[in-house]
């Protein structure tokens, strides 16, 4: 009899024990190497506060199981919304028949209760905050954001949390779960003037309760948002070339995650689609870089005690002085190699196959002083915040958007510039770092795109420069 | 499919007094296959649903979402969404669509070829895929997904206030990622097909788009800096012209989000420029009878001969701005109805993409443009996007280039568009493409 202890939090375990040994019985039932239940139950609220209406507050749950067998090379994977023993029965089946077993003899599994790492404490439970309560953030951004300027004419505040579930079964007998709180707030604000229009947006989020609220004042993030598009209207054209980029503290997170943090992922790796593959311990950045991507920071946008396949999560050091260390690992990868998983294999939801994704991912501080590596800059790019970014990992070619930056002249901040890509090559970019600051600083929340599935990862870096990235504006 | 209607028709029954009840139910079936070195890498089957539910009173608007049509979530569903209508601010605008009187043009959307295909079959062209485009060029040295996928779906809504409408798609899709590799240097490049049945896709021409589009980077160079004429290929041309019917809609007209908003009947865009938004039309691959709201979707001129001509609504932009719905309601089962252009092309000119290329003596094939997110303002209209493509020298396809940007702004492009191919392609995505000359764009290389 498996015991199971109570991980997740709330109230109790997700599915009995038993019936995730009877659809792993199923998956396995004609042979194969491994097979896995996940079973996700997610609670979500958002309310959106537009052109100065609360539009709606929305409710939404999603409840359902993922099943995958391995045999072989192949994966099989089904999902289901029915959580009922018939119906993971059912997806066990067709998971299996997908990954056309060679019928390899019957395997029993025994499943055994791990108590893995603690899910993260939160404070206030966002689903026992009454949603008046919600609702009226959104009002109070709003009117911070209008009255900053008559000329903010439009104002966009977003309310959302959420509540994970996980709860992981596999064949090699683990037996885990995890709940997983998030809460976020994000303002977007519109200025008008003679220029046209322009955009500022400003976004905190972190895996904990409403107590997010007390720790943050709405009304000075949406200050900042505000500000942020009323400073673009007096802004000129980017300039177009190669020349040095200065990326302000926090604000570098996007470059990293791009120049190199999907390029270490394990799988682009075994697929020789990654400038990085076959370069462990190698030189790969200028000397005082160190790399970490960091699953268990308390707090932070990319953080949980377990990952989607059950892994606890770790500090990963992915390059340390310049020199790559290691690569980020799911199970199945890590299986292949005959290694531990670094606790990187994520998932969007149970409708979806893991694989190796970032956490949080950051440039640990350097000795430098921000105030000089600026004043060391005669003429350049300072980007105050990034927009998101892009990269192909075969090329190593990567770009990133800035949403609030500077023209440096003589080692000064002049005129803001207007909104555009940066465009740079990862394995250059990380060798033409030539100064990082002491001012470590987390970014912003985002939500990570690859192969068509999004999960949230947090990134931080001190204020740094590369001596050359190109810059894609307009001006000559 | 009767089945999803029976469903929403249930939930909307549970409407009290004074309250107005729209219910969308949805149904999926879909199947992926990933081939890698001559065996399936991952195969997925699965099936899935949801029901959204949008409750409005006194003007406010409650929803609520489940991904599921299990009779208790339903009722769950349900009560969140009378819930959650409390906390909406009141607006005189805030109603359901009713019927309007335009009938969905039927168009045949559905296929039962794609359901009668098996999974043997489905996994063969995976495989056949990846093995045609390893085999297509020696300089090929991997294929970092050869995938094929498809997908059943249907959908029903009902409202209290008449609506009823149900509509069923088929849709499969090929698409291969191609590894070329010379002298140490990799370059990538992908293919694909799309259809709404099997025999719709062609596995050669898909393996072939892929390794020609990946070895022709190979020795690709920085460009310099300055501006010049560009000509935009299909798959990058769609991308910009959904960008562009972005701007175009209502919502963003009425919350002062579009550059356009002004405009309307003045001339924003190059005389040669009609641009149509057309879900009616079956070639799209995101054709549709029905829009977000059980509207008949319908034909929408957006740009006559350069002239900006109207903007796409929903029922409450529509009511908002004194006009009628364009049956241009966008939604999943869970959101409610935003506003939005669904299969955006251009009139295509008389001219092939080599003929207006001749013509050309100093200038810029794009074939990849990257970080649309992060480099695109759709607001101001600035943009900035990461491109690959192959320099034009004389009227000819000269030396390969990567690592720049291409920048201007949304207005001053569709100015500068000079000329329009007669390639008209469907892509998965909003948009149709075709071959677009712009006459001037700011290069930023070396």
């Amino acid at each position: 009899m498996v015991q199971v202890t109570d991980m997740t939090g709330g109230d109790g375990a997700m599915l009995d024990p038993q019936v995730l040994l009877d659809a792993l019985g199923v998956a396995m039932a004609t042979g194969g190497e491994f097979a896995e239940v996940f079973v996700e139950d997610r609670r979500s609220t958002s309310a959106l506060l537009d052109d100065r209406r609360i539009e709606e507050l929305t409710s939404g749950r999603d409840r359902g199981a993922g099943i995958r067998v391995v045999v072989g090379e192949t994966t099989g994977f089904a999902h289901t919304a029915d959580l009922s023993p018939a119906g993971l029965r059912a997806a066990a089946t067709a998971a299996s028949a997908a990954a056309r077993s060679g019928g390899s003899g019957v395997r029993v599994v025994a499943l055994d209760a791990v108590s893995g790492p603690a899910s993260a404490l939160v404070e206030i439970l966002p689903s026992d905050v009454p949603k008046a309560r919600k609702v009226a953030l959104l009002e109070r951004a709003d009117d911070a954001a209008r009255s900053r300027d008559g000329a903010i004419t439009q104002v966009t505040a977003r309310y959302a949390d959420s509540q994970r579930r996980i709860q992981i079964a596999n064949s090699d007998g683990l037996l885990t779960g995890d709940r997983q709180i998030r809460t976020l707030f994000s303002v977007s604000c519109v200025a008008s003037g003679d220029s046209g229009l322009q955009t500022g947006r400003e976004s905190v989020g972190h895996t904990i309760g409403f107590e997010l609220f007390d720790r943050v004042d709405v009304e000075e993030l949406a200050g900042r948002a505000a500000g942020r598009a009323l400073t673009k209207l007096d802004a000129v054209p980017a300039p177009s070339g190669e020349m040095p980029v200065v990326v302000g503290p926090g604000g570098g997170g996007v470059l990293f995650h791009e120049a190199c943090g999907h390029g270490l992922e394990a799988d682009l790796i075994a697929k020789a689609a990654s400038v990085f593959a076959g370069r462990r311990g190698e030189v790969v950045a200028a000397p005082m870089v160190s790399l970490v991507d960091d699953g268990t920071m308390a707090g932070e946008w990319g953080r949980y005690a377990i990952d989607d396949e059950g892994q606890p999560a770790q500090h990963n050091v992915l390059i340390r002085d310049g020199v790559l260390t290691d690569f980020m690992w799911d199970r199945l990868r890590a299986r292949k190699e005959g290694r531990e998983s670094s606790g990187n294999g994520r998932r969007q939801s149970y409708r979806h196959l893991p694989m190796v994704r970032m956490t949080n991912t950051y440039l640990e501080a350097g000795d430098d002083d921000p105030a000089e590596i600026l004043a060391g800059t005669e003429r350049g790019v300072y980007v105050a915040q990034l927009g998101g970014g892009q990269v192909n990992t075969a090329t190593g070619d990567f770009v990133f958007g800035m949403t609030e930056a500077y023209l440096i002249e003589d080692g000064r901040l002049t005129a803001p510039i207007r909104d555009g890509n940066l465009i740079g090559n990862g394995p250059a970019a990380l060798l033409d770092i030539d100064a990082i600051a002491g001012d470590f600083t987390m970014g912003s929340p985002g939500t990570c795109g690859k192969d068509g599935q999004g999960v949230p990862v947090g990134d931080g870096t001190p204020t740094l420069r590369v001596a050359r990235l190109t810059v894609g504006g307009t001006a000559a | 499919m009767s089945e999803l209607l029976e469903i929403a028709e249930r939930i909307v029954g549970w409407a009290g007094s004074g309250e107005q009840v729209e219910a969308v139910a949805v149904h999926e079936r879909e199947t992926e296959v990933r081939a890698y070195e001559g065996e399936v890498e991952s195969l997925t089957v699965a099936e899935s649903s949801g029901v959204g539910i949008r409750v409005i009173r006194d003007g406010r608007q409650g929803f609520a979402y489940a991904g599921t049509l299990e009779p208790d979530a339903l009722v769950e569903v349900m009560r969140e969404a009378r819930d959650n209508l409390g906390f909406a601010t009141p607006d005189e605008h805030c109603s359901l669509a009713v019927p309007d009187g335009v009938a969905p043009i039927g168009m045949d959307l559905y296929r039962e070829a794609l359901l009668n295909l098996s999974i043997d079959a489905k996994v063969q062209m995976a495989l056949d895929l990846e093995r045609l485009t390893l085999s297509a060029d020696r300089r090929i040295s991997g294929v970092e997904s050869a995938e094929y996928s498809d997908s059943v779906s249907s959908s029903a809504v009902a409202t209290t206030t008449g609506i009823r409408s149900t509509s069923r798609e088929t849709g499969c899709f090929l698409s291969a990622y191609a590894l070329a590799e010379q002298d140490g240097e990799t370059q990538t490049g992908f293919g694909f097909s799309l259809g709404r049945q099997p025999g719709d896709l062609d596995v050669e021409a898909t393996a072939a788009e892929a390794a020609e589009r990946s070895t022709r980077m190979l020795g690709a160079v920085k460009p310099s800096s300055g501006r010049m004429t560009v000509v935009f290929d299909p798959w990058v041309s769609a991308q910009f012209l959904g960008i562009v019917g972005g701007t175009l809609s209502g919502e963003a007209v009425q919350k002062g989000r579009s550059l356009f908003a002004d405009r309307l009947g003045e001339d924003v865009a190059a005389p040669v420029l009609t641009l149509v938004d057309d879900p009616t039309d079956p070639a799209a691959y995101t054709a549709t009878e029905t829009d977000g709201e059980g509207l008949a979707t319908r034909r929408n001129v957006l740009l006559a001969d350069g002239r900006l001509e109207r903007f796409v609504h929903n029922s409450e932009t529509a009511r908002r701005a004194g006009t009628v719905s364009t049956g241009s309601a966008v939604r999943g089962y869970s959101s409610t109805p935003g506003v939005g252009v669904r299969a955006v092309a251009v009139v295509p000119g008389d001219r092939s993409p080599t003929d207006l290329i001749s013509g050309i003596r100093d200038g810029l094939l794009i074939q990849g443009v990257s970080g649309l997110h992060s480099g695109v303002n759709a607001v101001s209209g600035d943009f900035s996007t990461g491109a690959e493509g192959l320099r034009i020298r004389d009227g000819e396809l000269a030396e390969p280039v990567r690592e720049f940007t291409i920048a201007s702004t949304i207005q001053k492009m569709l100015n500068d568009v000079t000329a329009i191919g007669d390639d008209l392609q469907w892509l998965p995505m909003r948009a149709a493409g075709v071959t677009l000359v712009i006459g001037e764009l700011t290069v930023s290389g070396v």
